[in-house]
């Protein structure tokens, strides 16, 4: 309560400032007027008598100075005048004042960028009613959270510990809405989801469980807020109208609220459609094979059950979903994730990295507030004989001490804020980024509040910390001892505290800058590696036809007739079709294979889990994928003849033990099926990790294996933007409403190369910054140390001192610091390379042009840290300089 | 009139409560107050008296009211509180304490003499 009061008189007082700036105004007045009656009538004449009274007053402002401090409630005020005082000092020393607001923006401006993401990705609540009891269902045996439609309704209808389950599932789709024609991404979701979610519709009604009635029994669809807002105009007479989506009959049945994104944090779905609708959309069903696991499952705990006992009880259906269906299950054993990132699979990972680089943004904070701590240091020793002069003149140490932090706290703020806009700019940008344009993928890691005062609280407590370093050198000041004496000169002692602080920081910048080369160095590498395949002149054109309302029976009719077309186009030098997805990086699909003689194909037996393409006869070709022995496919590896595939080298090793004489072998599949190789082809990358080894693959024939979402691979020398036309115009010409969509193979790859890009730019920064850091760290030191033996090089130089002698003298200790601290952070940088090599193509420090260039970093990091010192040392004119002292 | 006398720092609080506690003062009355009842040995310097007794309203020890002169001035009045009397009170007895004690130590003579 006391606080209250005082804040609230606090509060009156800076209000009614006036007034009492006019009353302390008045009673000075009557001062002067009392004294000046009593000296009247000592006999002066009035006039002399005024004049007499204002001097024997003494100093008007300083009364005013010293009673404003006294008077309650000034501490506004007095804060303003600090800082303005603050200001103006600064203003006098711009290079350092922008030295020291640049190094705490990058500081700050890292933190409060990776606090945010772990804000907008960890700690932001997905507003959903008790969220704290909902959960994800995840498998314990691989940390996955997918289940099968079949497995997932009997989860459903038998637990008791949940309210029930729900389940969504991710999914491209193609909608017609009078002549507007849109790709948008849905979710669909069992008919129980928005119930199960509590959610409530902002127009119209959502979905519920009584209208899962059976396959393909609900056409309805429900729209997101930001789809109605930006594809309906926010037209509330949606409700009921029909629009056409994968070319079939829908109608909408209302909107979800604003802010609804369905659980998953990065992902924004644009509809909802019923899951019970999945054979319809997409050609063909997913829903009856149990061992086809599709989405995720989420659902609230009842009141009062644990996670624990949900678990013992998922367990114990698990084991009677094994009994039950024994070929479709497998250890069947669950926990429970959260629900923001899809469980621990991606939770788990995420939170570590973001951890690290909070670490790293951490040290880089207090390695910003050492290098302030020793500029304000050399400031504290530059000014020493004004701060003696303060004293002796009588100011007293507490003032002295508020004029320094008052400094460094105005510092930090402007760096604070700088850095802050500086963040909100790029998070700005990183939340409106779409990174794989084909997924609603999107961060949402835009500022709030709490990122806001997470800044300021840091700014001011970082400022409290840098500015309280020269404290104990200014409260030591023996004002009469430096007038006498001037600044203290002694020669400096032989190690400091400062300096191992000094040298580890550095280090830790040089492990920074090393980590960012070696990142760079691999990514510019990682875009010249052998793929197995040649993405260069390559334009993907991905087409559904499920999408375009084919039926399953058509497909591959409609695909061949696609590829005859595009190979009219003039200049195509070759043209195929690959399903599932290219190769990229992404392994979309794989599956386990069996040796031969296996009997029990169950997964611990198999003999290599290898990624699974489906091509056109003219595949290989088109990627420039050497075949090194047997036969492309043709046109007659079809449904009707024997199973065949082409395999990698790798693949060939692993099952059959060696790539010699595969050709011609057989190999089984999990559902038993004998396939015989025909062809081998040369190995690649196709793993997401480009530091590791081949991976195994195989090629079917696409008639034997047939998908509906198919990329075509046109290869040709031509302009991109012309062969977009032709390719457009010849697939009009053979189904108007035809969904597709081009970009070249280098752009795939690089979607693909999204993680290891923005690892090797978070490096790059943070290399960046560490060298920045660097450079104020070593300018600080070498200032101070300068500014503490000015005199003796001033002495030096009358003496006759040659150049060389005097820059050794200045400069030689914070040159050696650099030196060890570089050493150092080029060791740890080595060490850490098997760390880098987890995100960093073939990430090694051992390279030459990695070494090379941390040294030349370092080396114009010393020198531009030098620079302005060593000038300084070398214009010392002793005159001056002794005449000064 | 008597010599000229230091004034310790830390002292000035403890005068102005003294001299306001014989009657509501104006700042300028405060300081003929001391000067006049220290016999002149006090003097203090006029600026010096107004944050004082800022200070000591800020902690309650003393109130203000603007009133008039007896020569018809309008003038801030301080007067103590129930706080500042106890307060005076309190700073009293130390001060006695003190130079009571500082006046043993000043008189001692040597052992024996």
């Amino acid at each position: 309560m006391r606080v209250l009061a005082y804040l609230r008189s606090l509060a009156s007082r800076f209000v009614h400032r006036d007034q009492l700036e006019d009353e302390m105004a008045e009673e000075l007045r009557a001062h002067l007027e009392l004294r000046a009656d009593d000296l009247a009538r000592s006999g002066m004449t009035r006039a002399a008598a005024e004049r007499q009274a204002r001097v024997e007053f003494g100093g008007q402002s300083r009364f005013k100075d010293e009673a404003r401090d006294m008077v309650a409630g000034r501490v506004i005020e007095m804060i303003a005048r600090d800082a303005g005082l603050a200001v103006r000092r600064l203003r006098k020393s711009p290079s350092f004042a922008i030295a020291a607001i640049v190094t705490l923006a990058m500081a700050i401006g890292a933190n409060a960028v990776v606090f945010s993401a772990v804000n907008g990705l960890i700690l932001r609540p997905l507003d959903l009613p008790n969220e704290q009891s909902l959960y994800v269902v995840e498998r314990t045996a691989d940390k996955s959270s997918s289940e099968s439609y079949p497995n997932y309704v009997d989860l459903r209808d038998r637990t008791r510990s949940f309210e029930t389950l729900a389940g969504f599932s991710p999914d491209q789709l193609w909608i017609t809405s009078g002549d507007r024609q849109s790709r948008v991404w849905a979710y669909q979701v069992t008919g129980n989801y928005f119930d199960a979610l509590g959610v409530q519709p902002y127009l119209g009604r959502l979905f519920h469980a009584a209208d899962d009635q059976g396959i393909n029994s609900a056409p309805y669809v429900v729209l997101s807020y930001p789809y109605w807002r930006t594809h309906f105009d926010g037209n509330t007479g949606v409700v009921g109208r029909t629009v056409r989506i994968n070319k079939q009959p829908y109608t909408i049945i209302g909107v979800a609220p604003e802010g609804f994104r369905g659980t998953i944090l990065f992902l924004s779905p644009d509809l909802f459609v019923p899951l019970v609708n999945q054979p319809q959309l997409d050609a063909t069903s997913l829903l009856t094979r149990r061992a086809q696991r599709l989405f995720p499952v989420v659902g609230h705990l009842k009141p009062g059950v644990t996670p624990t006992q949900a678990i013992a009880e998922l367990d114990a259906l698990g084991e009677w979903l094994e009994k039950t269906y024994p070929g479709d299950n497998e250890k069947l054993r669950f926990t429970l994730g959260p629900p923001g990132l899809n469980g621990d699979a991606l939770a788990a990972p995420m939170k570590a990295f973001l951890g690290g680089l909070m670490l790293l943004a951490a040290m880089i904070l207090v390695a910003a507030c050492t290098n302030l701590g020793s500029l304000f240091a050399a400031r504290a020793a530059e000014r020493s004989r004004e701060v003696a002069l303060q004293l002796a003149l009588g100011a007293s140490r507490i003032r002295i001490v508020r004029q320094l932090l008052s400094e460094a706290v105005v510092i930090a703020l402007i760096g604070g804020a700088v850095g802050l806009w500086g963040s909100v700019m790029l998070l700005r940008w990183l939340s409106a980024w779409h990174p794989f344009p084909q997924f609603p993928v999107n961060m949402p890691v835009a500022a709030d509040a709490r990122v806001y005062l997470v800044a300021l609280a840091l700014s001011i407590a970082s400022g409290l910390l840098f500015g309280a370093v020269p404290l104990r050198q200014v409260l030591r000041t023996d004002p009469y001892a430096i007038i006498k004496a001037g600044a203290p000169a002694g020669a400096p002692r032989r190690l400091t505290a400062r300096d191992l602080l000094l040298v580890a920081q550095i280090a830790v910048c040089a492990l920074l800058v090393t980590s960012s080369m070696v990142a760079l160095r691999g990514l510019a590498r990682s875009m010249r590696a052998d793929f197995g395949f040649d993405p260069r002149n390559v334009t993907l054109v991905e087409t559904d036809l499920a999408m375009g309302g084919f039926r399953a029976a058509d497909v591959p009719a409609m695909q061949r007739r696609m590829i005859d077309a595009l190979q009219t186009i003039p200049g195509a030098e070759a043209v195929a079709l690959i399903g599932a997805a290219p190769p990229t990086l992404f392994v979309s699909n794989r599956s386990k294979v069996f040796d031969e003689t296996t009997m029990d194909l169950k997964p611990a037996s198999a003999a290599a889990n290898a990624a699974m393409y489906s091509v056109s006869p003219d595949y290989f070709h088109a990627a420039r994928t050497p075949v090194v022995s047997g036969r492309p496919f043709t046109w007659h590896d079809d449904a009707s003849a024997p199973r065949v595939a082409i395999v990698n080298q790798v693949f060939a090793r692993r099952v059959f033990g060696s790539p010699t004489g595969a050709v011609g072998r057989f190999y089984k599949m999990p559902d038993g099926a004998r396939v015989q190789v025909v062809g081998l082809v040369g190995d690649g990358k196709n793993s997401l990790n480009l530091a590791d080894e081949p991976q195994p693959a195989m090629f079917f024939p696409l008639l034997q294996s047939p998908y509906s979402d198919t990329w075509l691979v046109i290869r040709s020398e031509r302009d991109l933007s012309q062969l977009s036309t032709a390719i457009r115009a010849k697939l009009h010409e053979l189904d108007p409403e035809l969904p597709s969509f081009i970009e070249t193979w280098t752009t795939a790859m690089q979607a693909a190369l999204f993680a290891p890009r923005m690892a090797s730019l978070t490096l790059g920064v943070l290399g960046a910054m560490g060298a920045i850091l660097s450079v104020t760290g070593i300018f600080g030191m070498a200032a101070y140390s300068l500014t503490r033996r000015l005199r003796e090089l001033g002495i030096r130089v009358a003496l006759g001192a040659p150049h060389e002698e005097i820059l050794r003298a200045a400069l030689g200790r914070p040159f050696k610091v650099l030196l060890f601290g570089s050493a150092a952070g080029l060791v740890l940088g080595v060490l850490a390379s098997r760390v880098l090599s987890f995100i960093v193509y073939q990430a090694t420090p051992r390279d030459p042009i990695v070494l090379a260039g941390v040294v030349l970093a370092m080396f114009v990091v010393g020198l531009t840290a030098t620079w302005i010192p060593a000038r300084r040392a070398l214009l010392v004119d002793p005159l001056i300089l002794l005449r000064d002292e | 009139m008597a010599e000229q006398a230091q004034l310790l720092p830390g002292t000035l609080d403890l005068l102005i409560l003294k001299a306001v506690s014989l009657g509501a003062l104006h700042g300028y009355g405060v300081l003929l107050r001391i000067e006049q009842i220290s016999r002149g040995a006090l003097t203090i310097e006029q600026g010096a008296v107004y944050p004082g007794l800022f200070r000591l309203v800020r902690q309650g020890l003393l109130k203000a009211t603007w009133g008039t002169s007896d020569n018809n001035r309008r003038a801030k009045f301080y007067e103590l509180t129930a706080a500042g009397r106890k307060r005076l009170q309190e700073e009293t007895d130390g001060w006695n304490r003190l130079t009571a004690a500082i006046g043993f130590v000043l008189t001692a003579q040597p052992e024996g003499a």
